[in-house]
């Protein structure tokens, strides 16, 4: 049932971003046209991703759609593309943010407009090619990718210090990623191949040769990369600066599909290349995060800044994921993609809604409000609605998820379940008060009183994040039927690890 | 030995084509030149001068091409067309096609008159074309004055420009130091082997003990190379001389001479098989990486910076000439031919934002740039990051290779060393792109459109260095094959 169509749509998905930007690149500097043609592009992207998850065969374990041409004889570089259950779900949530993403720049950006989608539309680009590159070498290539647009995206068009934020945040991710380009090159030079599926067999089959011996310094120097990403505790200094100083695409992107390429990194690469080694670092890793759940909650929860809080809470939830990860159970691994989907869109929504505000107030400071349901209802109902969501009411999509994770983790071990649950506890803590500080009481300042509510535009924006997390929530099998199988393929090689574990 | 046999033959002159069209046309240029003056001030004879040098350069490129169908000896076994030599005369004359084209509309907004400079960068070309091919000491040090002649008088073209002026007497009384020591080295292999053909002193060296005073020998040589590609510890001029001279001409300088000294090492190093190579290399190499890019981190001179730059991307070619000849040889030429590309296309940049005078030369000059010119900034961008080797750029394959190569010879100790000096490296050249982007300028001074010259030589060098990020295949294909039949 290969059709033409079926090999070529990854090809498709990745590049028509791509080709917009090109386009973009070529066109007059006109904004109104740069604009629609970067909503039409992205668009266009999403609609094509669709084909993957309708499409995937649901039953069949392995790689989907792929593609594989021979690029670089030396060294042997594959153009190898391919899904799984897991990567077409990010994938399809990378193209349903950018149209977003656009929508919501479309009046905060009023300089370099053609160059700032030209930017978004690269990054977009370089997020999937990310998800859907089965060999190493080109993985590396759109993972050191993304680096350069968001870095441009935050120091051009952010506020405040933003020089400084996108400077950390290129030299922390860059240098982390160095240590996995070091892994690369050593697996490359032992297997001779870069490509993912080869080198997994060949080192299951044992035919590289000084495995045993380097595997703990090449699983480190994968996670090393991933976890920056994710960011895991301690590594997450970066991420705050950055979201605070980042215009709210950058933030949503960033939030919503970049720090997903580190737990998709750990999923796919620590998980799939090095289990027995995933294993035995269990146990360190999910006690980082499960610091990394508590205490980003509990920074989140003192923060002063709308969208310092919103950095700190992604922290939070990112340590669920990397807990379910980590767990080596169906329910966790299951539950942990689920929340990089659901936390996708929650927070994409949520620095959105921060965005706007930004847009009328210019500061995100949580004191300049206050009372703010009475001049914006419409806002503040969709702002409820993303907060419930983000806390994990159950029938939303927060919820399923982490009840997978932490399922997972209590069969793993339960007291790593008991503390990761305290993390939900949490984060209705600090998300409520933030709600009650914002929107409820008097309208403390006069400026306040004549907030304009959501126009068309945004609510053309916010609509779809809610219909999305409404629907994760009340049907999540359409998600869960497809990353489960992907998920059993990942843990079959360690199932006797995962045995011992829950043996414990 | 009869008369017959002492007089050069047809085939000879085809092996030698490349350099005498260059010759011709210099001299071309040097006559319309003296005619015209007097006559026409205007600015129409120098365009035209510029033209018939353009066209010498293509005709020296076309040259080559038909030259490749001609391999074998010419005059007496001095001179060697294969397609070693083929490769890098290619790189020489295509990189002064390029500078030419970018030298059009910096002679007119430097307001420099031109004449004798178009010629003298087709009498280099000649000086380095024959450095490639070359394959006799006496020829080689010969091959090395005409280039390095021409490039001193060159550097000192700015002729109002006091720091010109130092920079070309610097550059001529270090030179020429220099090449003494290149020449003494040459004399005692004389001394120590009998014979100044390098792949005679191969096969003796191959064979026997090592005289003592052929590892001097090679050492005073490599001194007096080491110098012209401008790698530690033999670089203290290049940061002065960058500054001064002309930014095409640096374009020029950083890149051609250096493909063509690097060349000649490539020979003597490993055709002579050179005794003594690897520490030698070695040494040079991490001090060469390890200065070049900590001293390029302080500079907010953008020409003194790239010169430091390009002092730090001798040494990590120099890591390629460590390792073993069969993958180290193809390395090296393909860092060259990338680094060519690069260096050149960042240099043509520089030239058009100096504007009037090179007085926009600081980094402060390119804050917002990305506005101003988002072209020319873009454009510089792709340079830079490929001077750093970010993937699909040539750089990277560059770096790959040349590290891949060193390792497979265990050089595990300068690979480490190379890529942290990678990671400093990052750094300088971020630090321009930031100051591009992200930096606003203190005052408005617009950037001139790009002339048709100049885009059409960045076009190229675009061109060069993404194609070598993409599809490296064809062109490490060619050295590899070139090192194999080398090594045969």
């Amino acid at each position: 049932m290969t059709t033409a169509l079926d090999s070529s749509i990854l090809t498709l998905v990745t590049f028509i971003p791509l080709t917009g930007a090109v386009l973009l690149l070529i066109m007059p500097r006109r904004d109104r046209e740069a604009r629609w043609l970067a909503l039409g592009v992205s668009i266009v992207a999403f609609l094509a991703s669709l084909h993957l998850p309708v499409h995937l065969a649901r039953s069949q374990p392995g790689f989907q759609f792929e593609i594989n041409h021979a690029w670089i004889s030396n060294p042997n570089i594959h153009y190898h593309l391919g899904v799984d259950g897991i990567s077409a779900w990010l994938v399809v949530l990378t193209t349903f943010l950018t149209p977003l993403c656009v929508l919501i720049s479309w009046k905060s950006i009023h300089e370099r407009v053609k160059e700032f989608f030209i930017l978004l539309l690269v990054l977009e680009t370089a997020l999937i090619g990310v998800f859907v590159a089965l060999d190493l070498f080109l993985f590396y290539f759109f993972w050191e990718s993304t680096l350069i647009p968001m870095a441009l995206l935050i120091g051009m068009y952010g506020h405040g210090r933003k020089v400084y934020a996108a400077i950390k945040f290129f030299l922390y991710t860059m240098i982390a990623s160095m240590f996995m380009l070091a892994a690369i090159l050593w697996l490359y030079a032992k297997a001779g191949t870069f490509d993912f599926v080869s080198v997994q067999t060949a080192i299951h089959n044992g035919q590289v040769e000084g495995f045993a011996a380097a595997a703990p310094w090449l699983f480190l120097g994968f996670f090393i990369a991933f976890a920056v990403k994710v960011p895991l505790f301690p590594f997450h200094t970066w991420l705050p600066d950055a979201h605070v100083e980042a215009p709210t695409a950058g933030s949503v992107l960033l939030a919503g599909v970049l720090l997903k390429m580190g737990t998709y990194g750990m999923l796919r690469f620590n998980l799939g290349l090095f289990p027995e080694q995933s294993r035995s670092n269990a146990s360190w890793i999910m006690v980082l995060a499960l610091i990394g759940i508590i205490y980003g909650a509990l920074v989140a929860m003192v923060q002063p800044n709308l969208k310092k809080l919103i950095a700190y809470s992604s922290i939070s939830h990112l340590g669920f994921v990397v807990l379910g990860i980590f767990s080596f159970t169906q329910a966790g691994l299951d539950g942990a993609t689920f929340v990089m989907l659901a936390h996708g869109v929650s927070t994409g929504a949520l620095f959105m809604l921060a965005g706007i505000l930004y847009e009328r107030r210019h500061t995100y400071e949580i004191a300049e409000f206050g009372g703010l349901a009475t001049p914006m209802p419409l806002y503040a109902t969709f702002f409820l609605f993303v907060t419930l969501a983000s806390v994990g009411l159950p029938l939303l999509n927060g919820f399923i998820g982490e009840f997978l994770v932490l399922s997972g983790a209590f069969r793993a071990r339960a007291l790593y379940g008991v503390l990761g649950a305290t993390g939900v506890i949490w984060s209705a803590c600090y998300l409520l008060w933030m709600y009650q500080r914002v929107f409820f009481g008097k309208v403390t300042h006069e400026i306040n009183q004549t907030l304009p509510d959501l126009d068309g535009r945004e609510r053309a924006a916010l609509w779809p994040t809610a219909v999305v997390a409404l629907l994760m929530g009340v049907a999540p099998l359409i998600w869960l039927n497809a990353i489960d199988p992907a998920v059993q393929s990942t843990l079959s090689p360690l199932t006797q690890f995962a045995s011992k574990v829950v043996g414990q | 030995m009869n008369s017959a046999a002492m007089l050069p033959q047809a085939s000879d002159y085809v092996r030698l084509l490349p350099e005498i069209v260059l010759t011709v046309f210099g001299m071309i240029v040097m006559v319309m030149d003296a005619a015209a003056e007097g006559r026409s001030k205007d600015r129409h004879i120098e365009k035209l001068l510029g033209a018939v040098a353009l066209i010498g350069s293509v005709a020296a490129l076309a040259a080559t091409l038909f030259q490749a169908q001609y391999p074998g000896f010419a005059f007496w076994n001095m001179v060697q067309v294969d397609s070693f030599s083929v490769f890098f005369h290619f790189l020489v004359a295509a990189v002064t096609a390029l500078v030419i084209l970018t030298s059009f509309d910096y002679m007119k907004v430097q307001q420099i008159r031109a004449g004798e400079y178009y010629a003298l960068i087709l009498f280099g070309a000649v000086g380095m074309s024959l450095m490639s091919s070359a394959i006799e000491l006496v020829l080689i040090f010969i091959a090395l004055e005409i280039s390095s002649i021409a490039t001193y008088v060159l550097a000192g073209f700015r002729r109002r420009a006091a720091i010109s002026s130092e920079s070309s007497v610097k550059y001529f009384l270090l030179g020429s130091f220099a090449t003494a020591f290149f020449l003494y080295g040459v004399a005692l292999m004389f001394g120590a082997t009998g014979s100044t053909n390098i792949s005679t002193i191969g096969t003796l060296l191959r064979s026997g003990q090592i005289p003592l005073l052929a590892n001097a020998g090679v050492a005073l040589m490599f001194v007096g190379l080491g110098f012209k590609v401008a790698a530690a510890p033999f670089h203290i001029w290049t940061p002065d001389v960058y500054e001064g001279a002309p930014s095409p001409v640096v374009g020029f300088m950083s890149t051609a001479p250096k493909a063509a000294v690097f060349a000649v090492l490539l020979r003597i190093m490993f055709e002579a098989n050179a005794p003594g190579r690897v520490g030698l290399i070695w040494v040079v190499a991490a001090l060469s990486m390890t200065i070049g890019n900590l001293g390029a981190l302080v500079q907010d001179n953008v020409k003194r910076l790239l010169a430091y730059s390009s002092i730090a991307q001798a040494g990590y070619m120099l890591v390629a000439f460590a390792a073993l000849p069969n993958n180290g040889i193809p390395a090296a030429m393909f860092y060259t031919a990338s680094y060519a590309a690069m260096n050149v296309g960042a240099f043509a940049v520089v030239s058009h934002i100096g504007g009037a005078g090179e007085r926009s030369v600081t980094l402060e000059n390119y804050s917002g740039l990305g506005r101003r010119s988002p072209l020319l900034a873009a454009t510089l961008t792709i340079f830079l990051l490929s001077l750093i080797g970010i993937p699909i750029t040539g750089g990277f394959f560059a770096k790959f290779y040349v590290f891949s190569a060193a390792l497979q010879a265990n050089l595990t100790g300068l690979v480490i060393i190379g890529v942290m000096n990678s990671a400093v490296g990052a750094y300088y050249y971020l630090r321009i792109i930031v100051v591009m982007y992200m930096r606003e300028p203190q005052q408005e001074i617009p950037v001139p459109s790009i002339p048709v010259g100049l885009g059409a030589a960045l076009a190229i060098s675009l061109g060069t260095t993404v194609y070598l990020g993409v599809l490296p295949g064809r062109v490490l294909e060619y050295a590899s094959r070139t090192a194999s039949a080398w090594l045969r």
